[in-house]
């Protein structure tokens, strides 16, 4: 029997089951639903059979893992061969108080540190601003100058670990500050590894903590790609990020399309710097969130690769199979955790860590219970890697690879995801691309529907949250969250003054001013950056005279 | 025929973090249900948010924040409001605030307090019920 013979086989038993088998159940069990639909809205069928699969071509979409299309993965050995990195994001307080979690994190057997900077820091303020008050040390760690970061990875040798920061507007200060952190530890900028975000467009539509108007913001963007491309080899230089624009509201599909188009233009950003596909694109790493339903996750990043491998390939023509790799990150989404029966929230995560794993991630980070309502307490954190280490050495789901491959359920739906997304691509570059789409309000309307139509779900109760619309309780579970010391501020901002008395501040002066020159002139920032931090000018004063040059980024306020 | 006027609310986030996702839909919720909502973007000193207020001639002031920075803001929001006398505009907040913060949020004026998992029925019921009489 041909393939097609076998399919209208199939096919034709379907109906005959449709006809006979089916409508006694749905008399005797109706279905609870009069249709079933995943995160992004797809028609979910009853059953998935060969016909949904039809046009899979096994080597054409699929292959082996660790080749093209890399559907199955990046590596031919995955998890077989090594475990994702089990990286915790994590900061509060004094660079002290994060130096000392880090600590006890790789104590616990992380495997690698992702630093959460406190907002002054991450919007380019220093401690000292005004902007700052209430804010210093709360949500992040407090990062001014090169003496916190020093303090930072005071007995961490940064040749033994990798580090992602969550940075983005002043990148290319922090990576500085880690540069010169480096190598007054002996560790030469060629020997660092880790990842920088710096992903500024997302910023501007979903994460929203941008300080500059978008083309310097892109123009850093590249500056960081090109040094790091020459000197900093084992260095992710962005960090291409879809997380935020699902936690934002954006739905399955949404963060998929969005993020990958980002990238692209990152792509054609560095090309027009005069750079070679296959110099940079094989540094290039990305970072999704891994929601509730399980197979649309696990589809999505599927589809990612392959989406992202054809992209590489067909639209830049790589050459190069790691230009063509996706590696990724992934963070459980933060929005799905409950304030309500907290505890619930392990279980939560335990299903979302568990989608990225099936779906072969390079790097996870696994939230906290207690984080809908406070920063994680170390309780908490040490639960969440423990998910982490039980779904690697328990579970069993790590013996093979891709092992949700040939599901036709899966299938179907990588293939519908990947559909989708060429859709939006074409939508995006008929625009004219991210910039002109953002401009317009085109991401931010389609998130801010998205999110309104979650919500709508969840208040008619069209979507059941556990705890929150249903199998609520009046008892409270009671946790003891982390609070941050209002000390932390009053303690920083004199250390900084401290600081800002002390150094030599008449090179903290001249470099100031080389920058001020070197942006003028259009120039990569980078060795000026670097030359700054090393003198102890702080990000706030860094950040300054870029805005002073640059502008500032204004919101355009879609609802 | 007395307040024919839409209810007027403005949806401020004080403070500089950006998770604007609630807040946002706060908005689209109050004006699909006949309020005249005025949201101002991201990273609004307490200034900027009584002087909108003012300006905008509001009945209602909702805040959001999820930075944690609430002890600090919202002292300096609510005295901003009494000095410019707008003492009759109702005030509520949302976002993470802890339940241990809560009494010292009430105690400041900020009448009611709606944290995360709330309907946004609830809200608008709440405002509905409360907002002050114009004369």
């Amino acid at each position: 029997m041909s393939d097609n013979e076998k399919i209208n086989e199939i096919a034709k038993e379907r109906e005959r089951w449709e006809k006979t088998t089916l409508p006694k159940w749905m008399g005797q069990c109706p279905e609870r639903k009069s249709e079933f639909r995943n995160h992004s809205g797809t028609l979910i069928k009853r059953v998935y059979t060969p016909e949904d699969v039809n046009d899979l071509d096994y080597m054409r979409d699929l292959g082996f893992p660790g080749e093209y299309p890399f559907t199955r993965g990046v590596h031919a050995t995955m998890h077989r061969g090594r475990l994702w990195t089990m990286r915790q994001f994590s900061g509060y307080g004094t660079a002290e108080q994060t130096n000392q979690r880090f600590k006890y994190l790789l104590k616990e057997g992380e495997t690698g540190l992702s630093i959460a900077f406190d907002y002054p820091s991450i919007r380019g303020y220093d401690s000292d601003h005004p902007f700052s008050k209430g804010e210093v040390g709360i949500c992040g760690v407090a990062v001014s100058s090169l003496k916190d970061m020093e303090v930072l990875f005071n007995g961490i040798t940064l040749d033994k670990v990798t580090t992602s920061m969550t940075i983005n507007g002043p990148a290319a200060m922090l990576l500085a500050m880690y540069i010169a952190v480096g190598n007054k530890q002996g560790v030469p900028r060629e020997k660092l590894g880790g990842t920088t975000q710096n992903d500024v467009l997302k910023e501007f539509f979903a994460q929203k903590l941008i300080i500059f108007p978008p083309k310097p913001s892109i123009k850093l963007v590249t500056d960081i790609v090109e040094y790091c491309t020459k000197h900093v080899p084992r260095w992710n230089p962005i960090s291409i990020s879809g997380y935020h624009i699902r936690e934002a509201g954006g739905n399955a599909v949404q963060e998929l399309a969005f993020t990958l188009y980002d990238g692209i233009t990152y792509v054609e950003s560095c090309l027009e710097r005069g750079m070679k596909v296959d110099e940079f694109a094989p540094r290039l790493s990305f970072f999704f969130a891994a929601h509730n339903d399980l197979f649309e996750e696990i589809a999505k990043f599927r589809a990612a690769r392959r989406i992202w491998a054809k992209t590489m390939k067909e639209r830049f023509h790589a050459k190069n199979p790691r230009s063509m790799w996706m590696r990724m990150h992934v963070q459980t989404a933060g929005f799905t955790l409950t304030a309500q029966q907290p505890l619930n929230n392990i279980t939560r995560v335990t299903i979302q860590a568990l989608s990225a794993v099936l779906a072969g991630t390079q790097s996870l980070h696994t939230n906290s219970f207690d984080e809908a309502l406070a920063l994680p307490s170390e309780e908490a954190v040490r639960i969440a890697l423990r998910t982490q280490q039980i779904i690697a050495y328990e579970s069993g789901v790590t013996n093979t690879i891709d092992p949700l491959a040939g599901s036709y359920y899966v299938e179907n739906l990588t293939n519908e995801m990947e559909k989708s997304t060429m859709e939006y691509f074409r939508k995006l570059d008929d625009m004219g691309g991210a910039i002109p789409a953002i401009e317009k309000g085109f991401f931010q309307k389609e998130i801010a529907d998205s999110s309104y139509e979650y919500q709508k779900e969840v208040d008619e109760k069209r979507r059941i949250l556990v705890g929150v619309n249903d199998y609520t309780t009046e008892e409270k579970q009671p946790i003891k969250v982390l609070r941050v010391d209002p000390k932390v501020e009053e303690e920083q901002v004199a250390s900084l003054h401290k600081l800002k008395r002390e150094r030599d501040n008449k090179k903290v002066n001249e470099m100031l001013e080389k920058l001020h020159y070197t942006a003028e002139k259009d120039e990569n920032l980078m060795p000026t950056i670097i030359d700054a931090v090393k003198a102890y000018a702080t990000i706030g004063e860094i950040c300054d005279v870029l805005r002073e040059i640059y502008g500032e980024f204004k919101e355009l306020i879609v609802i | 025929m007395q307040n024919q006027r839409k209810i007027r609310v403005l949806i401020a986030k004080p403070g500089l973090d950006s998770h604007d996702r609630g807040a946002k839909i706060i908005a689209r919720a109050l004006r699909d249900a006949g309020m005249e909502v005025i949201y101002t973007g991201l990273k609004q000193t307490p200034e900027q948010i009584v002087e909108t207020a003012l300006q905008e001639d509001v009945d209602v002031i909702g805040l959001s924040i999820l930075s944690g920075a609430h002890k600090t803001l919202f002292p300096m929001i609510m005295e901003l409001l009494k000095q410019k006398g707008l003492t009759d505009v109702l005030v509520v907040a949302g976002g993470i605030i802890p339940e241990e913060d809560v009494p010292e949020m009430k105690k400041l004026g900020i009448k009611g307090i709606f944290g995360p998992g709330t309907r946004t029925n609830e809200i608008i019921q709440y405002i509905f019920e409360n907002i002050p009489k114009r004369t």
